[in-house]
């Protein structure tokens, strides 16, 4: 190549951009999907993909229904008596709204971490096996162990619990509680992993873990997460969606929301102009 | 795109309104400074040359006032879309201003160089190109105070009258050394001096590029900045 060539070769558009499969159809899509808790329209009309190969944040000011429709992918809404869920929203194709989905293998299959870390009240060891265990995923105590490693070492915890796995869970530091939250997601084995402002309870340097483990867990996951924290979801995503009064207002390349946003209202919000 | 209303945060926009007063205060200083110098050439004014040299120095300490402001703003205040464009482009903005003030001073150290020269013709030129230039600078660092996309476009357009101007006066210049060898040394200082005032005008347009970007989101088509591919 001349040096001419090399000066003039086209830079990669997204220095953060994986690139893209184009053949590679979206883990989950969710289309015109509106929610209403009794009469009060939460969101309205909701469409996303949401792809295995990059993270995808939430952001928007409170009661804009960015945790109302991420609570939408593995149907925590059903746990609500009023909610009522419309459009359609699937996994690999299929309806996970529809009557012949098992909603607990949908859990496994799209797991969820909250905003406060919330370990069960039992041996860090059992905290992560806990789901493999009712999910029957190993046959012997050895391949238990394997699953609980592997998780705790993908959850980057590893290295600071191998050595007291029979502590309780709720013994950690609140940062290492969080870790704990993923490893126990992760451990059934999950395609898609859902976080609800995962770091607001977290010091800076505990939410630099977990965004880190964001990072790591890219590509090997499906990650969508909701956020306060605009700055995090600039860190951690490569596509971002701007809710606002139940609207997804605009949605794109994070890079591109976070310089030149389309929409007014993104603009507003982003900036610190709202109100 | 413009933003609807101020910050929820008002000290953020006091931020931003200072910044945007030191570029326009470094504006007026530079556009001061040309037109002092057209005006010291051409009054053999060796005394206010002198003075136009020593004021530079202010030029200089608002660049590294705004620089320091604009780093403080991104470190303090994690400015986002349009203000984020905002802040980059005074931080650019304030490194052209403080260029163009080179210039002006560049010229005012000729002036001494000059005293002695008779009245040229290209002389008389050099003024009214200094005109369009600093109105160019005036007008396209108003458009960064108003954040206002058109008005950058319009300076562009106006860069081809410098570049006129700077044409017919090095080609009336290079007659005069010709004819008149004696006067090689005065007319090579006063195509420099014309060049310093054709770069402030380009300069200019480079300040325009980024307002319009700073503005908009989006940088200048080719057929907008005029350039030949």
């Amino acid at each position: 190549m001349t040096l001419m060539n090399e000066i003039h070769a086209p830079v990669p558009a997204d220095i953060d951009e994986p690139p893209a499969d184009a053949n590679r159809a979206p883990k989950m899509s969710a289309r015109d999907v509106s929610v209403f808790y009794g009469d009060k329209q939460a969101l309205n009309g909701v469409s996303i993909d949401i792809r295995d190969d990059r993270v995808t944040a939430f952001i928007g000011p409170s009661g804009c229904g960015k945790s109302t429709f991420l609570r939408c992918l593995n149907r925590m809404n059903d746990t609500i008596p009023s909610a009522r869920v419309t459009g359609k929203i699937s996994l690999d194709g299929q309806d996970i709204y529809h009557s012949n989905m098992d909603v607990v293998q949908l859990r496994a299959r799209v797991g969820m971490v909250f905003q406060k870390p919330n370990p069960f009240p039992k041996s860090i060891y059992d905290n992560v096996a806990y789901g493999p265990k009712i999910h029957g995923l190993a046959s012997s105590k050895g391949e238990m162990d394997g699953i609980v490693e592997k998780s705790l070492k993908r959850a980057g915890l590893w290295d600071e619990v191998k050595d007291r796995l029979s502590e309780s869970g709720t013994a950690l530091s609140g940062g290492q509680q969080q870790r704990l939250c993923i490893a126990r997601a992760i451990a059934v084995d999950p395609e898609v992993i859902l976080m609800d402002e995962p770091c607001s309870a977290l010091d800076p340097i505990a939410t630099a873990k977990i965004e880190e483990l964001i990072h790591e867990l890219r590509g090997r996951y499906a990650i969508a997460i909701v956020t306060h924290n605009m700055q995090q979801a600039a860190r951690v995503s490569q596509r971002t969606a701007f809710f606002h009064l139940g609207e997804m207002v605009e949605y794109g390349k994070t890079s591109e929301i976070f310089t030149n946003p389309r929409e007014r209202r993104t603009q507003d919000y982003i900036t610190g102009r709202y109100g | 795109m413009a933003t609807s209303s101020g910050h929820t945060l008002k000290a953020f926009d006091d931020d931003l309104d200072r910044l945007r007063a030191l570029i326009s205060e470094m504006g007026g200083l530079a556009e001061h400074a040309i037109r002092e110098a057209m005006r010291c050439l051409q009054q053999r004014d060796v005394e206010g040359a002198a003075k136009i040299v020593e004021n530079d120095a202010k030029l200089d300490a608002l660049e590294v006032e705004t620089e320091r402001r604009a780093v403080q703003l991104i470190a303090l205040r994690a400015p986002m879309a349009g203000d984020l464009r905002d802040v980059v482009a005074a931080l650019k903005i304030s490194g052209v201003v403080e260029r163009i003030g080179d210039y002006a001073k560049n010229i005012a150290k000729r002036v001494p160089l000059l005293e002695t020269m008779g009245n040229i013709e290209p002389l008389s030129l050099l003024p009214e190109m200094a005109r369009i230039a600093t109105e160019m600078v005036h007008d396209v660092l108003t458009a960064f105070v108003e954040r206002d996309a058109d008005a950058a476009l319009r300076v562009m357009e106006r860069d081809h009258a410098v570049d006129d101007f700077y044409d017919s006066i090095f080609r009336t210049l290079l007659t005069h050394m010709m004819e008149d060898p004696q006067s090689i040394g005065q007319s090579a200082h006063l195509l420099f001096i014309a060049k310093n005032i054709e770069r402030a005008g380009d300069h200019a347009t480079n300040i325009a590029e980024m307002v319009y970007y700073a503005a908009t989101g989006q940088h200048m088509t080719e057929a907008q900045t005029g350039k030949k591919p």
